[in-house]
């Protein structure tokens, strides 16, 4: 396709509407669902609203809908980076993905090998998706990675392909993995759920903690200013210390911890998964598997060949 | 009395959530460690700063955790279990 043509650039724009419109969304429903004359404040996930179930009711909270309008936000912007590729010419943004893409894939082969190769979109997907979840407290909104239930659901899928990697060599040696040393199993076991439990809670924990002190700093920026600058006649009753302050805590707790928390789960991701998996095991195994087969075959040969011999 | 009584929660909640942070001792002295050696080895060797530094965010990381354990008791102490104890409290102390 052309790419000065019209449709071309049309077509770019409409996919940065599309990348911007879900924050918009989730700006405006937080401004609507927000309770009037709530200052600043601690509170969880707010809920929207509920959708009856016949055992429980089914809460939509904040941090479900922010959580899936990132995805439509980062399913536009992958769009939007893949526009427009060519081999000769490549535009500015297509260097920008080839860059991110070869990162991930060589993140993926130095830690977890070239037998997971194919780990590097998801590994990818997680980084994205945490790292522009937790990004979203930039603009004043509820960022879903402080919500335990989103986070929980990832270390869940997790944990799901860790096990699933451990089955490889069958359930008998799934169950034998336990039972190391078998004075050991009970910890063993404790250690096994602890694995997702402790994912979840030290991303969660940790950008929740940075929310809840940038407010505990705010709300005392907020008392400090009406103590220091409250004598004066108009200026004094706006909290001006307030300007400008809290950003500085913004950059370490919203940009730095977010990004680096994403690292650090996706990391955590492939050493666990890429650990689950009993390499040496799995080969014995398939290279016995494959000499039974060759004797099998063989002997069925031999037979053959003998019963023909027999007749002859 | 009910009032003396939701005091107590309230204080006795704030107080277990202190005390629960004690153990934000031990992952600041455990990640300092971390850092001081990580230090030592990138001016022994600078060439390996890219290791290092992405090995020590890992293991700080890891060595976090338990601080943040403590963080979690601490908030739900703090935020969910003075609601919940008082309800409790409500519903069980006879109406006088």
């Amino acid at each position: 396709m052309d790419r000065n043509s019209r449709l071309f650039k049309a077509v770019d724009a409409m996919l940065i509407a599309l990348m911007l419109v879900p924050i918009l969304v989730a700006i405006v429903l937080k401004v609507l669902f927000t309770p009037v004359g709530e200052g600043i404040s601690i509170t969880g996930a707010r809920i929207y609203f509920t959708i009856p179930m016949p055992l429980q009711d089914l809460p939509i909270t904040e941090a479900q809908i922010n959580s899936w309008l990132v995805m439509i936000s980062i399913f536009a912007l992958c769009l939007f980076l893949t526009h427009g590729l060519s081999v000769k010419k490549p535009l500015k943004r297509q260097l920008i993905i080839e860059w991110a893409v070869e990162k991930v894939q060589a993140m993926v082969n130095g830690s977890m090998g070239l037998t997971f190769a194919g780990f590097a979109p998801f590994i990818m997907t997680i980084l994205a998706l945490s790292a522009f979840s937790s990004l979203l407290s930039l603009f004043g909104l509820f960022p879903p990675t402080s919500d335990i239930n989103i986070v929980g659901g990832w270390a869940i899928l997790v944990f799901a392909l860790i096990t699933y990697y451990k089955f490889k060599c069958g359930p008998v040696e799934y169950l034998k993995s336990f039972a190391e040393p078998i004075a050991l199993t009970p910890l063993n076991v404790i250690s096994e759920i602890a694995t997702p439990l402790s994912m979840a809670f030290r991303h969660y924990g940790n950008v929740l903690s940075g929310t809840v002190i940038a407010v505990l700093v705010t709300t005392g920026l907020q008392g400090l200013s009406s103590l220091v600058l409250g004598w004066i006649p108009v200026v004094g009753e706006f909290p001006l210390l307030q300007i400008g302050l809290p950003a500085i805590l913004s950059i370490y707790f919203d940009v730095f911890s977010g990004c680096l928390q994403a690292y650090i789960f996706a990391m955590l991701t492939m050493m666990y998964v890429s650990g689950a998996f009993p390499a040496e095991k799995y080969e014995q195994r398939r290279r016995l598997k494959e000499q039974r087969k060759k004797e099998k075959k063989n002997s069925i040969k031999n037979k053959s060949s003998n019963e023909n011999l027999e007749v002859n | 009395m009910l009032q003396i009584a939701i005091g107590i929660i309230l204080g006795c909640c704030a107080l277990g959530a202190g005390m629960a942070m004690i153990a934000g001792i031990g992952p600041g002295i455990g990640e300092g460690n971390a850092v001081a050696k990580a230090c030592e080895a990138i001016g022994r060797q600078p060439e390996s700063k890219g290791a290092v530094t992405s090995t020590m965010l890992m293991g700080c990381a890891i060595a976090e955790t338990t601080g943040l354990y403590a963080l979690v008791i601490a908030i739900l102490l703090i935020f969910v279990a003075p609601n919940m104890l008082v309800d409790i409290l409500l519903t069980v102390a006879p109406i006088a």
